[in-house]
């Protein structure tokens, strides 16, 4: 059963505790100058932004259900743990920057300033849940707008808030289906794409490797037609080419006269 | 030895040289955010764009070529083999090292031959590429054994000459088309001038039309430069290929903008299609247009200017794909910082210069005589059929 975690933007009052709690467990510092900055970065893993009559929207990884971050990575340096959590493992990763090219909402970030550059993003405190815990930012949420469970439970969970409040909510659980679901739920009171993100198209309802997949699963039969193909060709062209060679040398041979056959240019 | 003449070219060459070598130092001493202008918006730019996606695309003729002397036994090529496969081996080595520049941790290069994720475009060109560059090292080695007049090698590369070639071949139709596929992950993000599930096929015909429009700009710049000349003759029917390849690449192309309703956003104007209409113009409407006209296709200088046109427009295509189309989304414009540019273009340069070194070192724009003579054909039936006039 895979966690998740679950934003309820109309119960955030943006005292930023879950922005105190993360920098804190992932050893970030944290101050005025990083706790006015409206964006993640290599110091800042979630951010809340602050909207227009006080209404706030939190940023995080997605930790989507099939993660493009993942699929892209040449040496599997970002995978997705059973426990629903996208992880990183600093060991394999080469520094080729695909993650940051392909993740769909802009999460993985560099350290461009260092020497030896490491990819930057929350882990859903994956440790943390391994031992059953919440996520630090769950936990230190004091009006429970941001909280960890099962997938399934919280989904359920979403639908019950938006059918019991009907007129709080607008009709949309973020990441039940955008790009073929996320880890990270969210529900809000105005359109999400008036509170940071992008119009759904751009996120589309399938998973995104599959694209790429339509492409990497024709390699077998690249290959084996391929050799097949080519050696065919080859075949048949340099018999051909035998042919002649054997023709010409009988000729030559019957003239008598020839001149000694030579490769010169 | 002698004393080198300075020349003008030779004193661009050092500063240009001398330039990279400067960009070199401060990328390796203060790292990627103080040498270019990426950003966490915009993470890949012209070492990608241009030294990985245009290298790989300049180095097609490679394939190509070997494909057309060894595969379909068009004899005609082969004097243009060994250049071409000179290219192709230099152009690889090249992007190599430019992915030194770009990666975070260029002594992990090698991590995708270990740690694998079949699921990765990436992963598969790291594989592709590697192997290629091995299969290329084999294939340009009988130069240097022939060089080195080393008998026994020579005898070895050329029994296994045919599956290595076929090898080649397929090695590269996989990593020509996965650049493409590179960008298949992002439809939210990629201009929809550009984005198309067609992408791979696109890069791959685009890649042997460039194979063979670079192997008429260097038969040029060689004759130009290095004087060794060339029967006119496999120029003009090369450029009958590149010709129904362009139009076959225009067809594709233009079917796939029209089926996706893509051909509205060609002409409003904006900064994508401005660079959309000059990719167009340079790499189909206008080569096309002037190939078809029988006194420029039989004309060598006019064909040395098509041809150049068409490899640059080619790499509008390939910058527009990794930069232009990609700048809307991020809300930024990129341009490369001088130190980006400095690498790039002493990249470039040594390229010339170790072509240039090369041509003058190793058989390459000679027969190949020890490898004719290990052929064993006899050398009028492998000529030409009916040469093509060379001039009007």
């Amino acid at each position: 059963m895979s966690k998740a975690v679950l934003y309820d933007a109309t119960l955030c009052v943006g005292c930023l505790e879950c922005e105190r709690a993360c920098a804190s467990y992932n050893g970030l510092e944290y101050d005025d100058a990083v706790s006015a900055e409206q964006q993640t970065s290599e110091r800042k893993f979630t951010f809340v932004r602050t909207l227009p009559d006080d209404k706030y929207m939190r940023k995080l990884c997605m930790h989507c259900v099939d993660p493009s971050c993942a699929s892209v990575c040449p040496v599997a340096a970002l995978t997705k743990s059973k426990e629903g959590p996208v992880v990183y493992d600093k060991t394999r990763c080469m520094g080729c920057r695909y993650c940051m090219v392909a993740c769909p909402f802009d999460v993985p970030k560099y350290q461009w300033g260092a020497l030896l550059p490491l990819v930057r993003k929350c882990t859903m405190c994956s440790d943390r849940l391994k031992k059953g815990l919440a996520t630090s930012c769950s936990d230190a949420c004091p009006t429970g707008a941001t909280i960890t469970g099962d997938r399934e439970a919280l989904l359920a969970e979403a639908k019950k808030r938006i059918a019991e409040n009907p007129s709080g909510y607008v009709n949309h659980i973020f990441g039940e289906t955008e790009v073929g679901g996320t880890c990270v739920l969210m529900l809000s009171s105005i359109p999400f794409e008036q509170a940071g993100f992008r119009t759904p198209e751009v996120y589309g309802k399938g998973p995104l490797p599959a694209n790429t997949w339509k492409a990497l699963s024709k390699i077998p039969d690249v290959v084996s037609l391929g050799f097949v193909a080519l050696g065919g060709i080859w075949w048949i062209t340099n018999r051909r080419h035998e042919v002649a060679a054997a023709e010409h040398a009988a000729k030559k041979q019957s003239e008598e006269a020839a001149k000694p056959a030579g490769g010169e240019s | 030895m002698t004393v080198p003449k300075v020349t003008f070219w030779r004193v661009v060459f050092v500063l240009v040289m001398l330039l990279g070598a400067y960009a070199t130092v401060i990328r390796f001493t203060q790292g990627l955010g103080a040498t270019t202008n990426l950003s966490d918006q915009f993470p890949w730019g012209i070492w990608i764009g241009f030294d990985v996606l245009c290298g790989v695309m300049l180095a097609a003729g490679g394939f190509t070529l070997m494909a057309a002397v060894h595969i379909f036994n068009a004899e005609r090529f082969r004097p243009i083999v060994r250049p071409a496969l000179l290219t192709a081996f230099l152009g690889y080595i090249l992007v190599c090292v430019a992915l030194m520049y770009d990666l975070g941790f260029p002594w992990r290069i090698w991590h995708p031959l270990v740690m694998w994720n079949p699921h990765s475009v990436m992963f598969e060109v790291g594989w592709c590429v590697t192997l290629y560059t091995t299969v290329l090292a084999l294939e340009f080695s009988p130069l240097v054994f022939e060089r080195l007049r080393l008998e026994r090698p020579l005898k070895i590369i050329h029994t296994i000459q045919i599956p290595l070639v076929i090898l080649g071949v397929i090695l590269s139709t996989l990593h020509q088309s996965s650049l493409g596929s590179l960008y298949l992950i992002v439809p939210g993000k990629l201009h929809p001038l550009w984005y198309t599930s067609m992408l791979p096929v696109l890069f791959y015909v685009s890649a042997i039309a460039i194979g063979i429009a670079m192997t008429i700009f260097e038969s040029a710049m060689s004759e130009k430069h290095l004087g060794h000349s060339l029967d006119k003759s496999i120029i003009v029917y090369l450029t009958r290929i590149l010709l129904v390849i362009l139009i076959f690449y225009g067809v594709l192309r233009f079917r796939d903008l029209y089926k996706r309703g893509a051909l509205e956003y060609a002409f409003t104007g904006s900064y994508e299609s401005i660079l959309f209409l000059a990719e167009i113009a340079f790499s189909i409407v206008l080569p096309i247009a002037l190939l078809l006209i029988p006194r420029i296709r039989l004309n060598p200088k006019a064909l040395y200017f098509v041809a150049t046109m068409i490899v640059i427009g080619f790499m509008i295509n390939r910058l527009n794909i990794a930069i232009t189309g990609m700048e809307s989304y991020a809300g930024v414009r990129y341009f490369p910082k001088w130190t980006e540019l400095s690498v790039t273009v002493a990249i470039v340069a040594a390229g010339f210069a170790i072509f240039g070194l090369a041509a003058k070192h190793l058989p390459i724009f000679e027969h190949g005589v020890a490898h004719e003579e290990l052929k064993e054909v006899p050398a009028e039936a492998a000529t030409v059929r009916k040469p093509y006039p060379a001039q009007v």
